[in-house]
């Protein structure tokens, strides 16, 4: 059977049967239980598994992300969540130098299998220090996976997977996703990490976007349909561990390659992309590659100026046209 | 127990008669051992590091055994403990085995952590010690996490936090403590106040003056203990072990202790006066108890010197194995970034 969920049904569809599976998984974090989660995406939880299992925390990211940390290496497995990855800053001291190296530091003694969830990237007029893409940040710690989601079928399936790794998962959603609906099956299913997935085939020319840079791709691949370009558009979906056979293997198809992305393009996970695609597929791109990012400035409020600083249609549009000498 | 164990006199040390609560003369005679084995092995340490056989950071805990070996003395074995990079102390006190600690300062496989850990990073598993934390003050929430998951699995296990005075001035202490009473975890925090953080004292760095009184805001069960005396540091640690294991509550401690060499190898120390270390080392908790000991005859001179030539050989034991054990291949470098 097929259900229509949005996204933040399908991600708390994952965390109930996760919880339900397996009763050392609890979830922490700002209003994730009483208010029912700052964007309702633990609606209905605390109901459901009660205050051992839903916990709300003090306003103490770096702290709660650390006890979620402990409690990880000593059998349990937490869903952390928290408001926005903006926030997750102040546990970034946790993250990197916790998490990501217990495991290696301990010689494989301890394992931390914890899932850190929050929204990503800008929304709108949120000014500077709510909009931040930190994707290439995380991605850059060895230890850590690194996983997105942008619809609410890979929602579902990914997060079930996040859950179940034994590795510190950092999950990136969006504000402005969550209410996307889409078609899930009621049947269990996972997706696994480290997989990507080709969400439109073609010929012409390779499109990497994830997020809420896959619409934009996917409408830009629609509009440039009428005038004869054929896109293949790639959602990496997990970014790290990176998918790069999906990708290099389009790229030999297409021969031409554009990435989209709404964080700052220095070390971005799109330049990423791009080194490893030049480096391994040199002799099949027939046009330099082209990154698309957010504009280099801290994010400003005014709507004009914001528009202006995140990829959209039109930007990807006139790239592919480039791309192609079109 | 802010009352019952305040105290801020490290001038009067001495034990007095039969003070031993319900310590056995074994136990007490294991207890010295024990701090005579830190300190041989960490003295041993020094000299490997002015050899060139151990490198990096390595700060010893010479001077504040009485702390490691009295409360943990008071624990059982299942019991999380966590401890800061300057872990040596607590690993042996535990009972990680020497040799596989020293092969490890040596940056070898057969280390306790096969050589990619090194001297801030003692772990093992087996005794549930849970390491050693090189990010001051960042352990803290870990040890609160390891006393969540006992208090929702249902063991009576606690958790135990060691981190010096410098570390109460990070953020993440509070915002820990906060949550720890909040939700009523069964961990200890123990400050171990040597008095300085790396070359600032504590007087230059916290605005207030009693450490465990950070605790009071939080209406945290509290107290300081003399931390050159093993017993005291035993006995205060008893009875927050009791309140947390049977109560579920944390308990903040101070021990007021001291560091008879610099916050690492390569920190000569000029920032404090020789006479300040001199009288500190009036006090040294080893001699203080082993005295104490031969005169309430519990052992006796020649004991400790036999107990000085055992431990000695084993230091030996431990320099030769470490010497004599191989690098890490290099096929290592790249296990364990990830569980598969």
């Amino acid at each position: 059977m097929i259900q229509n969920l949005q996204i933040r049904e399908a991600l708390n569809q994952a965390m109930c049967e996760e919880m339900e599976r397996d009763p050392n998984i609890f979830i922490m974090g700002e209003e994730v239980a009483e208010y029912n989660g700052a964007y309702k995406v633990t609606q209905g939880m605390l109901e459901k598994f009660g205050s051992k299992r839903v916990i709300d925390t003090p306003i103490s990211e770096a702290g709660f992300t650390g006890i979620g940390i402990g409690a990880a290496m000593t059998g349990l497995r937490p869903i952390v969540e928290i408001m926005t990855w903006n926030f997750a800053i102040l546990a970034f001291d946790q993250i990197f130098n916790n998490a990501a190296k217990l495991r290696y530091m301990s010689a494989g003694q301890f394992n931390c299998p914890i899932v850190v969830r929050a929204p990503n990237g800008p929304a709108h007029m949120l000014g500077s220090q709510h909009s931040q893409a930190l994707e290439s940040m995380l991605a850059h710690v060895p230890g850590l996976k690194v996983v997105t989601c942008s619809t609410p079928y890979d929602a579902k399936g990914l997060l079930k997977s996040a859950i179940r790794d034994d590795n510190p998962v950092m999950f990136l959603e969006s504000e402005l996703m969550y209410s996307i609906k889409g078609e899930v099956p009621s049947e269990e299913y996972l997706i696994p990490l480290g997989v990507g997935d080709i969400k439109r085939e073609g010929r012409d020319i390779t499109i990497v976007a994830w997020t809420k840079m896959l619409p934009v791709a996917l409408k830009a691949a629609e509009q440039l349909s009428h005038e004869g370009i054929d896109c293949e558009v790639i959602d990496p979906r997990t970014l790290r561990p990176l998918d790069e056979e999906l990708i290099i293997n389009s790229v030999i198809k297409t021969n031409h390659l554009v990435i989209v992305e709404d964080s700052w393009p220095f070390a971005s996970v799109g330049s990423e992309i791009a080194k490893r695609v030049s480096s391994q597929a040199f002799d099949y791109l027939d046009s330099p590659i082209i990154n698309i990012n957010g504009a280099d400035v801290p994010m400003p409020y005014a709507e004009n100026l914001e528009y202006e600083a995140i990829p959209n249609v039109e930007k990807v549009i006139e790239a592919v046209h480039q791309s192609l000498n079109r | 127990m802010e009352a019952s164990t305040s105290t801020k006199n490290i001038s009067s040390p001495k034990l007095r008669k039969n003070d031993y609560t319900d310590l056995s003369h074994q136990q007490l005679i294991a207890m010295y051992k024990k701090m005579l084995l830190i300190r041989r092995f960490e003295e041993r340490c020094s000299q490997e590091y002015g050899k060139g056989k151990i490198s990096g950071f390595c700060h010893l805990y010479i001077g504040q055994e009485a702390v490691a070996v009295g409360t943990i003395s008071a624990l059982n074995n299942k019991d999380f403990i966590y401890a800061s990079y300057r872990d040596h102390g607590q690993a042996l006190a535990r009972g990680m085995d020497p040799k596989l600690i020293m092969a490890e300062l040596f940056g070898k496989h057969s280390g306790i952590t096969k050589g990619v850990g090194g001297s801030m990073h003692l772990i093992d598993s087996e005794i549930n010690f849970m390491g050693g934390y090189g990010i001051v003050g960042a352990h803290i929430p870990l040890a609160a996490g390891a006393a969540f998951s006992a208090k929702y699995l249902g063991t009576d296990n606690i958790a135990i936090c060691y981190f010096g005075d410098a570390a109460i001035n990070q953020g993440i202490f509070f915002e820990t403590l906060n949550m720890a009473q909040l939700w009523k975890l069964p961990v200890i925090f123990i400050i171990e106040n040597n008095k300085y953080g790396m070359g600032t004292s504590i007087e230059r760095s916290f605005a207030g003056n009693e450490l465990y009184r950070t605790g009071k805001y939080l209406d945290m069960n509290r107290g300081s203990f003399d931390g050159m005396n093993i017993i005291e540091a035993y006995k205060t640690m008893k009875d927050a072990v009791n309140i947390a294991r049977t109560n579920s509550m944390p308990t903040l401690l101070e021990a007021i202790t001291y560091r008879f060499k610099g916050h690492s190898m390569s920190d000569p120390a000029t920032y404090r006066a020789k006479e300040e270390v001199e009288l500190a080392k009036v006090n040294d908790p080893i001699i203080i108890f082993g005295n104490q000991l031969i005169e309430d005859k519990i052992i006796s001179e020649s004991e400790i010197e036999n107990f000085e030539s055992e431990i000695k050989n084993k230091v030996i034991e431990c320099v030769e194995f470490a010497e004599k054990s191989d690098q890490p291949p290099l096929d290592y470098l790249y296990q364990n970034v990830y569980k598969n």
